[in-house]
């Protein structure tokens, strides 16, 4: 890994486990390339942690190529930092100067109770994808992709909502802790496409309810979560998604 | 309400009664701004003051004050429980949070402005609303009418009033500026082809609502009208 001649002050969440009362804890790091992507950076300050004896600090992350929806840092009182459409992976140091100091924090959220340091448990997402947000399809040899013809706009609308990743900066930045972006697009990627049509009523009001069950608070339309998610997942959805439930509790016969 | 299930304590329920509410005193308000600029005929308050005797007398009128204070404490009930819920929601805060990175500071604080104007609905209230329909308003013009214009006259003498209702105003301006346009987003009211209208009418709305309320105060005090 290439040096470089940053010098960086990190104000870095540190929490032992989800009973334990966290604190910023400060460290200086010198040299840093402005090459490095940001967990680069936090792999070279674990290695000098590691190196003294002292514990690393947990973060999430996998891919780091922006497409999996793991890492998950709260940096400068933003998700996944200063730039617009990029995953914490994806930043780079080149959009910090040198002498900054940059506060690191875990999402913040009753639903994503931090499991330690940077690391949130986000299983509650799951549990919403597991209440409705699949479609029920018998096996057996798929069909002619033709018989199934779908206008482009409505193919782009979905494939766009089927973009979020789950990263939960959503969630994170909302002044409510609201996860209704992230709800909403993965109900409208299937209720905008014929196959999600049998169970668009029924699935709209499964995941709302499972959305409450978990704790995530309740939008206000300041669209903070627009603004920061990284894929650019729309507030279009969430207005499809309450036009959904309006539909499902309002008109549709069927219960849930 | 059998068949409806959980559909209004559910969190977009919660929010459909927000909207609905919000709509309909934003309805309110065009009524309300509407015969109180008949002030600015310059007549002395004579068209105010039919326009003032109506809106006490007709008896659907006075049914729909009923309504009206139904909305608006369900939208204050239902505000407060959002508010609640919502702090719970995270219970740890950000000690760096950049809000205005990626949002309006009016979006951020409906509570807050919500809440002005609640304390000067209720200085508002006491001034003109309990005189007219309880206390009683001591003179009539010369159509015999009870003479609203006057008691308004007689309140906006006081510049600590005038100034209160100004800024109530810009309270309201901005309350309005992020209310509107989100009513038709959470009652799910977003269509490409009317989104950009609604932003634009939002817009249009709360300035000149805001504008013709804020000059009453300002007219009278100054004498610029009768």
């Amino acid at each position: 890994m290439s040096t470089g001649n940053m010098n960086l002050t990190l104000k870095v969440w540190r929490q032992k486990n989800n009973n334990a009362k966290g604190a910023l804890v400060d460290y200086k790091l010198a040299d840093i390339s402005p090459d490095m992507s940001f967990l680069e950076m936090f792999d070279v300050l674990n290695e000098q942690l590691i190196n003294k004896g002292e514990e690393p600090v947990v973060f999430d992350h996998d891919c780091r190529e922006g497409i999996c929806g793991m890492c998950s840092m709260f940096i400068n009182g933003r998700p996944h930092g200063p730039k617009d459409l990029v995953t914490t992976c994806q930043l780079h140091m080149r959009s910090f100067k040198d002498g900054d100091t940059i506060v690191v924090e875990p999402w913040r959220a009753a639903a994503f109770p931090v499991v330690k340091d940077l690391t949130v448990d986000r299983s509650a997402f799951d549990r919403v994808i597991a209440a409705g947000g699949f479609i029920s399809v018998n096996t057996g040899n798929a069909q002619d992709a033709n018989n199934l013809p779908i206008p482009k706009m409505q193919a782009d609308a979905a494939f766009e909502a089927a973009a979020c990743i789950g990263c939960g900066a959503c969630v994170a930045t909302c002044k409510n802790a609201s996860a209704m972006l992230f709800v909403s697009a993965k109900i409208s990627q299937l209720a905008l496409l014929p196959q999600g049509q049998p169970e668009r009523y029924r699935r709209v009001q499964s995941m709302v309810a499972q959305m409450d069950a978990e704790g995530f608070g309740n939008c206000t339309n300041t669209g903070a979560c627009e603004a920061e998610c990284p894929k650019g997942i729309s507030l279009e959805n969430i207005a499809r998604m309450n036009r959904d439930f309006a539909s499902a509790k309002f008109i549709s016969e069927e219960t849930v | 309400m059998s068949g409806f299930g959980n559909a209004f304590s559910s969190s977009i329920g919660k929010k459909f009664i927000m909207g609905i509410t919000g709509l309909f005193l934003i309805l309110f308000l065009i009524v309300h701004c509407g015969i109180n600029a008949l002030i600015f005929i310059n007549d002395g308050g004579l068209t105010f003051n039919v326009g003032a005797h109506f809106m006490a007398t007709n008896w659907i009128i006075r049914a729909g004050e009923i309504v009206l204070f139904i909305g608006l404490l369900a939208h204050i009930f239902q505000a407060l429980r959002l508010t609640l819920q919502n702090q719970k929601a995270r219970p740890v805060k950000y000690a760096v949070n950049d809000g205005k990175a990626n949002s309006k500071w009016y979006s951020r604080s409906m509570g807050l402005l919500g809440t002005l104007l609640l304390i000067f609905l209720v200085v508002h209230l006491k001034d003109f609303w309990v005189v007219s329909r309880f206390t009683g308003i001591p003179t009539v013009d010369a159509n015999g009418h009870e003479d609203l214009y006057a008691v308004m006259k007689e309140k906006f003498q006081d510049p600590v009033r005038v100034i209160v209702y100004v800024l109530a105003m810009f309270s309201l301006c901005y309350h309005l500026l992020h209310g509107f346009a989100s009513a038709f987003q959470t009652l799910g009211w977003n269509h490409s082809k009317y989104n950009g209208i609604i932003k634009g009418a939002g817009v249009w709305y709360s300035v000149i609502i805001s504008i013709l309320f804020a000059a009453m105060p300002i007219a009278v005090y100054f004498g610029l009208i009768q």
